[in-house]
């Protein structure tokens, strides 16, 4: 094997192993922080002997002993840790044939939730979590999330390094909370792989392909999550919502990259098996709860349900996405999701009922310089033949976005007003 | 990206007979877990034998015959396959290395996504399509 096939062989072999690798470690030395150095420690290992000695049968394992070595080495230096040793050595004897411990072992499973839930520790910040999740869990290397998130490779190598320390500093447990600790930690964990598909979804610059990797390794780790965790409606929820999105991707950028706003996208161009998948999970997370209502993320993907089962967009069930706005409201009431609201009772009662919601969110502080409220207005006045007051509207929301295909979609709209 | 992985059939797939490979099922299921908790899978379905299937032969006028199943070269028929994603060619083959198949040969091929056709197809057909689509919506809600 060549050094450049061996290499990717072992960046492949890390994508999949890391996150058990790392796991299985942090359970052994209760640090995530040290137990990825020493599975950095075993991925150079493989690097260096790989490409020579071919790669191993069974190359999770293989990194798994080597990271263990390094860590009886590094304790064996320190005489007062010999219990220790003694310890780890008749783990290693009695685990003759690694593969035993490493495949399909429940262990493994389990420590992988801990984890997850260690990486998106709410003592964290929310950019700490993110970069953890995607270095800890998702195996991607800092460089890549860095690219993906437009920093400088050391500001994220120092962002990481220093919410490792955190979590050692915090002495956060490896463990997955339990009782009323659950849900609160749960939804931690859930803002974050939604934080990274947005970030990939969003994409208000940056290189593209990247921006698609975050949301297909967002929905990655919502699967594992679901795997790892099946009786929680808000996981599947989660992953029916960012499915269901995803699958629009195709047809969300024209010809010229320009943005193609939802009704106006070719809905022959979705991604069908996402939206299959989404549907699915969507309808677990809704049999789990026995309620469609059960929380935000199943809402919000039932909302998008909505969009995906319309074959034009002439049949989308604008009365449901109405009453599933305001049950989300009542969950948690915010000024965005009462704008969503008017635009949906606009379009199932008229321009007239949706502009007096609009026009009740006029002074809300948390909508200033939000484009979307005047963009929402100028639609509405457009579609009253209001033109003269659409298209200052529309000026208004171009002036307020950075996201330059939208402000040249919201310039478009004015000048089309005359 | 995502890779579909193509299975060959087998004489015993072909012929229906899953009796005696209940370990072999076992195995698969066990790998197909690995796969869910992995978060990777998105589709994986084995075939039912070719008596069961039907071809449609076109000729160059557009023209087409069905041909009813068994098909006779078993080794080239598909018994199976899945789709995951993937975040390189190199990954699916590090995970299709762990799969517990013998004396077989298994295909992957990366999907086709937009970007494969972008420059490809005149966007002059691709536009025509939707204004039929945009037609059809109006003439239902009239």
């Amino acid at each position: 094997m060549g050094g450049e096939a061996a290499q990717r062989t072992v960046e492949a072999v890390w994508r999949i192993e890391s996150a058990r690798l790392i796991a299985g470690l942090a359970r052994t030395v209760r640090d995530v922080g040290l137990a990825e150095d020493l599975a950095q420690d075993a991925l150079v290992a493989a690097l260096v002997q790989w490409p020579s000695t071919g790669v191993p049968d069974n190359p999770g394992a293989w990194l798994t002993a080597v990271a263990r070595r390094r860590y009886i080495d590094g304790v064996r230096r320190q005489a007062s840790f010999e219990r220790k040793v003694a310890e780890m050595s008749r783990e290693l004897a009695e685990a003759e044939n690694p593969m035993d411990e490493i495949e399909f072992d429940d262990h493994v499973e389990d420590d992988v939730l801990r984890l997850i839930f260690t990486a998106c520790h709410p003592s964290l910040s929310r950019d700490a979590r993110v970069a953890l999740t995607l270095k800890l869990v998702g195996g991607l290397s800092t460089e890549q999330i860095a690219r993906a998130f437009l920093v400088p490779a050391p500001t994220m190598a120092a962002r990481i390094t220093r919410a490792k320390k955190a979590l050692a500093d915090a002495k956060v447990p490896f463990e997955v909370p339990v009782g009323t600790e659950l849900a609160a930690r749960l939804a931690s964990v859930l803002e974050v792989v939604y934080l990274i598909f947005n970030e990939g979804y969003a994409a208000t610059s940056g290189d593209s392909w990247t921006r698609a990797e975050l949301c297909e390794e967002a929905m990655r780790l919502g699967r594992m999550l679901a795997a790892l965790a099946p009786d929680e409606p808000e996981v599947h929820g989660l992953i029916a919502l960012m499915e269901i999105q995803a699958s629009r991707i195709p047809a969300r950028t024209g010809r010229d990259g320009e943005l193609i706003t939802l009704l106006d996208q070719d809905r022959s161009r979705w991604n069908r098996l996402l939206i299959t998948h989404g549907l699915a999970a969507l309808a677990t997370a809704e049999s789990l709860s026995g309620s469609e209502f059960s929380g935000p993320y199943v809402i919000q993907a039932a909302l998008a349900a909505c969009h995906a089962r319309a074959l034009v967009a002439a049949d989308t069930d604008w009365i449901r996405i109405a009453t599933l706005y305001s049950v989300l409201a009542s969950l948690a009431p915010s000024p965005v999701i009462e704008l969503n609201r008017a635009v949906a009772v606009s379009m199932a009662d008229g321009p007239a009922a949706g502009l007096a919601i609009v026009d009740t969110l006029a002074g809300e502080p948390a909508l200033r310089g939000y484009h979307l409220l005047p963009s929402v207005r100028g639609d509405l006045l457009e579609r009253l033949g209001r033109r003269d007051e659409a298209r200052a509207e529309f000026q208004r929301a171009a002036a307020m976005t950075a996201n330059t295909s939208e402000r040249a979609h919201l310039l478009a709209r004015a000048a089309a007003c005359g | 990206m995502r890779v579909m992985v193509l299975v060959k059939a087998t004489e015993d797939s072909e012929k229906g007979e899953y009796a005696g490979h209940e370990e072999e099922f076992a195995a698969m299921g066990r790998y197909n877990e690995e796969l869910l908790k992995a978060g990777i899978m998105l589709a994986g379905e084995g075939l039912t034998p070719s008596s069961q299937g039907r071809r449609l032969e076109f000729g160059d006028d557009g023209g087409s015959r069905v041909i009813d199943g068994p098909f006779a070269e078993t080794k080239e028929l598909v018994g199976g396959f899945w789709i995951w994603q993937v975040s390189s060619m190199d990954e699916a083959v590090e995970w299709l290395k762990r799969a517990p198949f013998k004396g077989t040969t298994v295909e992957l091929r990366r999907i086709q996504e937009a970007a494969d056709f972008e420059g490809q197809i005149p966007q002059e057909i691709i536009d025509a399509e939707s204004r039929l689509r945009e037609q059809s919506a109006q003439q239902r809600t009239q």
